[in-house]
């Protein structure tokens, strides 16, 4: 039984001893930078002709016929022909402080039709799909960062249950989400780690790390038998950016984080200014100012990052929604991002433009967008950019001066 | 090792009480195969059309009050049925003499996986009782007819509002078509991602389906659930190469036919069957011959199940699974009685698998380790702790493990056990252990 008390004490711990404390500085010995990336995957495909209208383009109207995105008040101008829906204020005063970048006509390579496929696209970074086990490019990403001394290798961060494949991988990574119930005692804990250790050792390391960060989070544990609700999870994007931006800003906290948001396949009733994907767009924009607010001591040497696996069709469908697509947009945010611009090679909505008569042609590759990100701000070089991040991609140049 | 398979890789753990005999383990599964998998109708579980009495009256509570500019109708939605339908569950989980038949209905259910929010959710236990648990042993081919057309997947997948285009509704009220249950059932349902269909096979099948859909609109009506052939769109469609003449409702049962026989559904169902209950380790031989199987016999699930039970491989691939929340919670209610605290939904919930609300049409995840991540496995840890605390009686988990885990006990688990520092701390390592997590 010795043992046991041994363990008992070291868990008292157990914040410092399996949790951030062996976290990684990322800075090299050559810079002062400690950069952070926090990847938002929108999943269902974002419909980025309503949250950045291209209004300024002659065949808006006609091509997407949405008089709610014209009414006044409905949203705010980015220069150029394009314009902000009404639903994302912070993100406008990000824009306006040069924080925050768009990018419009982007695709990944792929070019069907399925969430799940392009989920995995986007996600595992390759050029096709491929079938068997996949790794994550940011998890890819996460193995080739720049090491400080004497330090272990870095560790991921993703909020959620289970680990979403952009950050699987070799890279151990670590799950957090909300919690409901009280939290377990230290002498269970310690008395079921070691049966696993024993007898499961994936289930070891994963309760360990749960631990961890349960202790870490500094977050009392919800016991007041409320039943959360499954039909109002839109608070919970600023809940969960809360929570991301609060492991990040420790000074020993993860540097590189992934959080998924759901709800955007609006197939139906979309409703982009006051309906429901206005009432996403919100929820969205609250995620994004918690996370300004929460990694503000940080927040100059950060970047996040929001990408979606496809866009929707141009054309409003017969049941005042949008079916998938293929361009959309994404959004770099951050102290360290050169915003305050759209960037799109515009490809124009007149009916001989569109992607098979009905898709936003894409124009410039996620990849490209990742590969400048991960090249600027955290230091990967081009070679491996184009081969072990985002395989088959040599011929792809990052987009340059993103960061800076 | 046969002990455990029977009762947690086809079953949901043993009942309190229960004492299986290994020896007759695999022959009380097998033996659940000639049993009916229809349930009774129970009193205060809506059908579908129930279920649509219940949304017209709700839609007309909230006109009535919007006329007279009352404050606004607290909408529940579909909230409470759905809560209803997680304790009939729960209930039969406890009870069931054919644990089998319940595993089955949560692989069926998860291949036609629906989500809550919204409309669907007044119908996703009515589409269990009427279209999936009847057809479980049954044909596929009846399965994938009454889910495609059921209230609950034409309102999640919007096909209650898709005209055609030319239809006489389509062209009067301007309405057009809406391709999400078309790609679905090829993508998810039948042939698979890689069954070699292209976009405009989508929208060849969205226009099939035109029509079938659900009127909720007051006023009179003699059909509310069904076919209509005001919404659908005229003419003939071509599908995998294969032309479908104009012929109504009956297009889409001939398209649903040719579908439920494909080589390429025979594949893409019997591989998830076998992911779901053997694992990712199942020897690719074991999907193949069920494959096979299936053609044979025009998509007979019932032998296709007996085969994946007669198969060797079925009871002696390593139980490498993670089991998922909704199992845990069935099978403690099972073990333990039905504890009442934690609350079902909110423990699922809490786990990461919300009831009745898959993340996607694709459902719950399968990769054996798909649940083994860090919050989830300490939320597991979280969820034991605090039904063990709430246990009474609390039965002793000493004996329980042996009855429960057979010959699978590891020595750690028993000693584990044995030495905890009392009886609820006891079970909680027992609900914790290898054993029971994973199958």
């Amino acid at each position: 039984m010795t043992h046991l008390i041994g363990r008992r004490l070291a868990l008292a711990g157990l914040g410092t001893l399996f949790g951030w404390g062996f976290a990684p500085r990322l800075s090299s010995a050559a810079s002062s930078r400690d950069p952070r990336l926090l990847v938002l995957v929108l999943r269902g495909g974002l419909d980025s002709l309503a949250a950045v209208p291209p209004l300024g383009d002659p065949a808006f109207d006609s091509a997407r016929q949405a008089p709610e995105l014209r009414a006044a008040g409905a949203t705010t101008p980015l220069g150029g022909i394009f314009a902000l829906n009404r639903n994302m204020p912070r993100l406008a005063a990000l824009y306006a402080q040069r924080q925050a970048l768009v990018v419009h006509a982007v695709a990944s390579p792929y070019r069907g039709r399925s969430h799940f496929d392009g989920q995995d696209l986007l996600e595992c970074g390759y050029p096709d799909l491929v079938t068997g086990s996949r790794t994550g490019w940011l998890n890819r990403a996460l193995a080739l960062l720049p090491r400080g001394d004497r330090l272990p290798a870095p560790k991921g961060l993703a909020i959620a249950a289970t680990v979403p494949l952009i950050m699987r991988g070799a890279v151990p990574v670590e799950t957090w989400q909300r919690q409901v119930f009280r939290y377990a005692d230290d002498d269970t804990i310690a008395r079921l780690l070691d049966l696993y250790e024993a007898r499961d050792p994936a289930l070891a390391e994963a309760l360990r790390t749960g631990a961890a960060l349960d202790s870490a989070s500094m977050r009392p544990a919800a016991d007041d038998g409320a039943d959360p609700s499954p039909n109002t999870p839109r608070a919970d994007f600023a809940a969960d950016a809360t929570a991301a931006a609060r492991f990040m800003a420790r000074p020993d906290g993860p540097r590189v984080a992934a959080i998924s948001y759901g709800g955007w396949d609006t197939h139906a009733d979309q409703g982009s200014v006051s309906g429901r994907l206005g009432r996403n767009l919100a929820a969205l924009d609250q995620a994004l100012g918690a996370l300004a607010d929460g990694l503000a001591p940080v927040w100059a040497d950060t970047v996040v990052a929001v990408v979606t696996e496809f866009g929707r069709t141009v054309r409003v469908n017969g049941t005042r929604g949008t079916d998938h697509g293929v361009g959309t947009m994404a959004l770099l945010l951050g102290g360290a991002v050169r915003g305050g611009r759209v960037l799109a090679d515009w490809p124009g909505l007149g009916q001989q433009q569109l992607l098979e008569g009905r898709d936003l042609a894409p124009t410039t590759d996620i990849r490209a967008v990742m590969k400048g990100v991960l090249a600027e701000h955290l230091g990967l070089d081009d070679a491996r950019l184009g081969t072990e991040i985002f395989p088959q991609s040599a011929a792809l140049r990052p987009l340059r001066n993103l960061i800076g | 090792m046969t002990l455990h398979a029977a009762l947690f890789r086809f079953g949901l753990g043993p009942r309190l009480g229960e004492a299986p005999s290994p020896s007759g383990a695999q022959a009380a599964v097998l033996a659940q195969l000639s049993r009916s998998t229809t349930l009774p109708a129970a009193a205060d579980l809506p059908s579908a059309a129930e279920g649509v009495a219940q949304l017209m009256a709700t839609r007309s509570q909230i006109s009535t009050a919007n006329r007279n500019q009352q404050q606004p109708v607290r909408f529940s939605g579909p909230s409470r049925t759905s809560l209803r339908e997680l304790a009939h569950r729960v209930e039969l989980a406890r009870t069931s003499e054919t644990p089998l038949h319940e595993r089955l209905a949560l692989h069926w259910t998860n291949h036609f996986a629906l989500t809550r929010a919204g409309t669907s959710g007044y119908f996703a236990g009515a589409m269990e009782r009427e279209a999936i648990r009847p057809h479980m042993l049954g044909h596929f081919h009846a399965m994938l007819r009454g889910c495609t057309t059921h209230p609950a997947m034409l309102f999640f997948l919007n096909n209650v509002s898709s005209y055609g285009p030319n239809s006489a509704d389509g062209q009067r009220r301007q309405r057009g078509l809406n391709e999400n249950l078309g790609r679905e059932l090829l993508e998810l349902h039948t042939l698979g991602v890689d069954g070699g269909y292209t976009q405009a096979d989508v929208l060849e099948v969205a226009r099939i389906l035109t029509g079938w859909t659900v009127h909720v609109e007051s006023g009179a009506r003699e059909q509310r659930i069904g076919f209509d052939p005001a919404m659908h769109e005229p003419g003939a469609r071509t599908v995998l190469g294969k032309r479908y003449p104009e012929g109504g409702a009956a297009q889409l049962e001939a398209l649903l036919a040719d579908l439920a026989r494909h080589p390429a559904t025979a594949r893409h169902v019997t591989r998830r069957l076998v992911r779901h209950f053997i694992g990712d380790t199942a020897p690719p031989a074991l999907a193949q011959g069920l494959a096979a199987l299936f053609l044979r016999t025009d998509g007979d699930l019932g032998a296709v199940t007996r085969a994946l039970l007669e198969h060797p491989a079925s009871w002696s691939t390593p139980r490498l699974k993670a089991r998922p929340p909704v199992e845990l919670v069935f099978s403690a209610a099972r073990m333990l009685d039905a504890p009442s605290r934690p609350a079902p939904r909110r423990s699922m919930l809490a786990m990461g698998q919300a009831w009745q609300d898959a993340p996607s049409p694709a459902g719950w995840p399968e990769a054996d380790d798909a649940w083994v991540a860090p919050d989830s496995v300490k939320t597991r840890l979280d969820w034991a702790l605090q039904l063990a605390a709430a246990l009474d009686p609390l039965p002793d988990a000493r004996p329980l493990a042996e009855r429960a885990f057979g010959d699978a006990l590891s020595p750690q688990t028993r000693q584990a056990i044995q030495r905890a520092e009392g009886g609820r701390q006891a079970m909680t390592l027992l609900l914790m252990s290898p054993e029971f997590q994973r199958r």
